[in-house]
This record gives C-alpha cells, structure tokens and sequence, in this order.
C-alpha cells in the first residue's frame, strides 16, 4: 500500500516560509492498494495537487471525513472532475437530516462557488458512507463515527496485505475520564486496533488543549496514547494547528516522540511525504 | 473488550458531570454505566457493581406500580423504551441493590444512532421526596 500525504494543515491553508517542511496545504491523504485502487481521503486543499497526477480517465473515490472547510474546501479545483470519462465517487458521514449530495451543495454552489455539482463533466456519484464494512474495489473500507463536532467518521482502509487507519480530526479526551487508558470507553480504538499506520490529529500541546476543550482536535500525547492503546505500528500526525511553524512541530513531534518510548513508531505528517506499507 | 460506540461514551461522560441520577445500558439492557447521584438511590457505588447483565441487572432491581403491586418485567419503562423505541415515563417504586424501595419518576429512552440504530438506552430518576410511602417506597 502506498500512503501519499497531500495536506496535513489543520483548520486553514497556512503556506509561507515558516511552513516549509509540514505544509500548508489542508487534509488530503492518496492511498493506493496493491491492486491500484486509489482512494482519496478528503478534498482539503491538497487535493488540488492529486487531481494533477490522474489525467487517464479513471475511478476515483473520495472519502470525506466530514464537511468541515478544511476538508472539502479543494472539491471545486480537483482538475478530474472537469475531464469526462473520469468517474468520480465521493463519500461522506451519513447525516440524520439531508444526503450528502444536499450538505456538498451548500459549499459547491453559488454564491459560495460558481459552479454547481451537477454541472461537472465527471460522472459523478455521492454516497452516504454506511457505518460499517463496505468494499471499493480491492479495498476494504470500514467507516465509523468518532468524536468531533457533527457527523464524523474515521476510517479504517485494508488492502487485505496492510491496513491503515485515518482520523484527522479527532477528541478521544472528550469522552475520557482522564488518560486515555480504558480501551473500550476510547474513541478510535476500533478502527485504530493493530493497524500498520495510523494518521490521526495530533494539533495542540498539552497547554494548548487546556483552553480548546470541545472544539474536536488531539494533543498530539492523546494521538500517540490511542496509537498504543490500539496496538498501531506507526502513527503519522495530522491537523497541525495553522499557528505551528515548522520549528514548533519539529519539537512536539520530539515530545510525542519521548512519550511513545518506542512502542510507536512516530512519523512527521509532513505534506509530500510517501509512506510504503 | 471492544469499544463502545462513541454516542454512549459521550453519554457517560455527560452523565457524569450531571446532578440528575442517570443509568446507561447498551442496546442489549446490559448495565454500562450509572453516575454517583444514581448511587444512592440504585443503594450502591457504580465502582462496586460495574459492568452487570441485563438478567444480572433484572435480578437485583424490582419495581412496584402506584398500587404496590409489582411490574411485569415486559413492562419496565427501560425495557419499554428499547424494545419500542420511544420515551416512557412513569412513577414507580424501586428496589435498589441495597433491598430497599424508594419512590422515583422514571424517565427512560433509547438511543438511536446513525440511521436510527438502536445504540442503547438511557433511564433518568427522579426521586419523589415528598411521596412518603407513596408506591410502595420505603419497605424491603
């Protein structure tokens, strides 16, 4: 399986010369399977660059996270859309209101965006993601719900040789009565359990959380304490606060580093990065 | 053990910060959670039950009805809750761990996820301080 990080900034687009090294594109994860399935996880606005590497039409599949801006806000740019011949799938969390396609709308129409979704030349289908187990080509996918505010799912992406999980925006604390300790009251521990890379949210340092309680983000210990209490391989960090230059990140990931005392692998989400699993 | 879905880790972590006695089982009727103002009138510390059965849990707890007589199990308001998936309410007398019944207002609902999935369910007291031996309460 091959992992490609597009965009790994949280919140905001944050480019500039104090973001060099992780990036300041927003949550964009490719992730091939050895059948060469391409899945993308969310359309953040590294996903603009993506769209640039598929010019052959094809399939492709987006899984949303949720709808918040940072994770959708490249959808309109994503070059494939506008090539007919492409089929493009987009999934996202299942809404007890309206279909994804309506939420989608609100963003990729006017007067928000000039073009509407079902004026793209794509063969475009949307989907509610079912919560559980579904097959995308020769990826098992699992979709769940996890704790950020409105409907959330992380996701849980096997190629039947390695298996990886993504959970960029993230809160285990909120439902935690202290560390995050006790498996079966953690959030992301399912999807998360003996997985060979986990991407997760990892945006405040411990001061930091003390004042963003609620708001839905890791400190970046809670990101390495769940890795642990689900047994992962390697944890890759995500959702960096737009705040964090690259000397700031260098360091929390040197903490994050000392905390996992070798039991986790701690990789830098660093936007350009490719991971081989 | 697995992990619980995220609405009922949720819901325990706001149950424990209310003032309002709560109980939380999942959509089996099996005991997750109940918080420190349930414990006195459930006459017992949550740290020392823990985790129970719906049959564990249906053995130690027995309700009255306004008359005193007692109340089918079909007809208890969690498990009308769940099985029918609507909110019940209603005055019962209750016979806690400690053998002892106390008059309470019984609020319980289900909880439905994603697609209405039954999750679990959720029961709130509300003890009739001024019910004296109303339903029942105060006898073993």
């Amino acid at each position: 399986m091959r992992v490609c990080l597009w965009g790994t900034r949280g919140s905001i687009a944050s480019p500039g010369p104090d973001t060099m090294v992780y990036g300041g594109n927003t949550a964009c994860v490719e992730v091939e399977g050895r059948d060469g399935t391409v899945l993308i996880l969310d359309a953040g606005t590294g996903v603009r660059r993506v769209g640039d590497t598929h010019r052959q039409p094809r399939r492709l599949d987006i899984l949303l996270s949720h709808l918040h801006m940072d994770h959708i806000q490249g959808l309109g740019f994503f070059a494939p859309l506008f090539r007919s011949g492409f089929e493009i799938h987009i999934w996202g969390p299942p809404s007890a209101t309206e279909d994804l396609r309506r939420r989608l709308a609100r963003y990729l129409s006017p007067p928000l965006f000039p073009v509407r979704l079902r004026d793209v030349d794509a063969r475009l289908e949307l989907h509610d993601a079912p919560i559980g187990e579904f097959r995308i080509g020769g990826m098992t996918v699992r979709a769940e719900s996890v704790i950020h505010p409105g409907p959330t799912v992380g996701y849980r992406i096997s190629d039947g040789q390695s298996t990886i999980a993504y959970i960029p925006d993230h809160e285990p604390q909120l439902g935690s009565f202290g560390e995050l300790s006790d498996a079966a009251w953690t959030s992301g521990v399912r999807l998360a359990r003996g997985t060979d890379l986990l991407l997760h949210d990892a945006q405040y340092t411990a001061d930091e959380y003390e004042g963003r309680v609620g708001w839905g983000h890791s400190r970046i210990g809670d990101a390495v304490a769940l890795a642990r209490l689900a047994g992962a391989a390697r944890l890759v960090t995500m959702h960096h606060d737009p705040a964090h230059d690259d000397d700031r990140l260098d360091a929390m990931l040197a903490e994050a580093r000392a905390m996992a005392g070798g039991v986790v692998d701690v990789v830098p989400g660093r936007e350009g990065s490719t991971l081989h699993i | 053990m697995p992990q619980r879905d995220i609405e009922l880790i949720l819901f325990r972590q706001l149950a424990s910060r209310l003032a309002v006695p709560i109980l939380l089982v999942d959509e089996s009727g099996d005991l997750l959670f109940f918080n420190e103002p349930a414990e006195r009138l459930l006459g017992q510390r949550f740290d020392d039950v823990g985790e129970i059965t719906l049959e564990e849990r249906s053995e130690a707890f027995a309700f009255r009805d306004k008359d005193g007589n007692p109340v089918p199990d079909d007809q208890v308001p969690l498990v009308v809750a769940l099985r029918e998936r609507r909110p019940v309410h209603r005055l019962v007398s209750l016979r806690g761990f400690d053998g002892i019944y106390r008059a309470i207002e019984v609020t319980a609902f289900p909880l439905l996820g994603p697609g209405g999935h039954l999750i679990g369910g959720v029961v709130m007291f509300w003890e009739k301080r001024d019910a004296g031996r109303e339903a029942g309460a105060g006898g073993r």
